[in-house]
């Protein structure tokens, strides 16, 4: 039931993608109670995470970057 | 001014993501904003040697983008004619007699102010993960922004499921540190 604060970073970081376990949650939600800083460590990863949502972000594919500079390379 | 120097090599890699963010805002549409950015590296590479170094590479570049912005839709309206502006009373016609002070924004929503910000919120995420080291801010991007499989990107990247979540954990502290100022 007991985990380090390095562990409760991970699961905290796992639960941002939908990739921690139940087991894990409750294990983090218990380190959490105890832990001042890893519970506002863990507030502001997941305001992280709701920012990120919010701004609907867009990146272009590395397939894409490429062909954009070969098209550079090519207009030199 | 040395700092400011032109590097049209690393254009690419370093300013795309944030131009195509700024670009899609505008456009709506990711393949004209696409083709914006594109053509505003291309522009930049022409005109290089006027550029002064007075401003940073990106505000420069920016600024590009800005005049193909503009042209895309003076392109867009010379296409579909001259602009026409209609004004009707009201768009439903049961609405007939309804006062027009009835129809218009509702003061105290925030709706409008939300894209601006969020736009503003974009370009602030953008800018902080490109002062990640470069692992870092590739491997956030690949999970956070295209939502890629933890599996696949290890393939990718030839990385172990460990070494991820340490380069994630990293990039999430550096992004809170650099957005704390303005954003928690």
């Amino acid at each position: 039931m007991m985990i380090s604060c390095e562990k409760a970073a991970n699961i905290c970081d796992k639960a941002q993608y939908e990739e921690a376990s139940s087991w894990e949650k409750i294990k983090l939600k218990f380190h959490l109670l105890m832990c001042k800083a890893c519970a506002k460590h863990s507030k502001d990863n997941t305001k992280l995470t709701s920012l990120c949502n919010q701004a609907r972000l867009a990146v272009l594919s590395e397939e894409e970057k490429k062909k954009m500079k070969e098209t550079c390379s090519k207009a030199k | 001014m040395e700092a400011n120097n032109l590097n049209p090599d690393k254009w690419i890699d370093l300013y795309a993501d944030y131009l195509f963010n700024y670009a899609v805002t505008r456009v709506s549409d990711a393949e004209i904003a696409k083709d914006l950015v594109q053509d505003t590296f291309i522009a930049g590479l022409k005109s290089a040697k006027n550029f002064k170094g007075d401003a940073a590479e990106r505000t420069w570049l920016i600024a590009i983008l800005k005049r193909k912005v503009i042209d895309h839709y003076r392109k867009i309206n010379s296409k579909k004619g001259k602009a026409e502006i209609r004004m009707s009373y009201s768009s439903q016609t049961d609405a007939e007699g309804d006062w027009l002070e009835e129809r218009i924004a509702d003061p105290n929503s925030n709706f409008e102010n939300d894209a601006l910000e969020n736009e503003e919120l974009g370009l602030a995420i953008q800018n902080c993960i490109s002062k990640l080291p470069k692992k870092q801010a590739q491997v956030f991007t690949m999970k956070t922004i295209e939502g890629m499989e933890t599996e696949d990107i290890c393939n990718a990247l030839g990385i172990n499921a460990s070494n991820l979540w340490v380069m994630i954990h990293r990039a999430r502290t550096g992004l809170m540190g650099c957005l704390n100022q303005n954003w928690f």
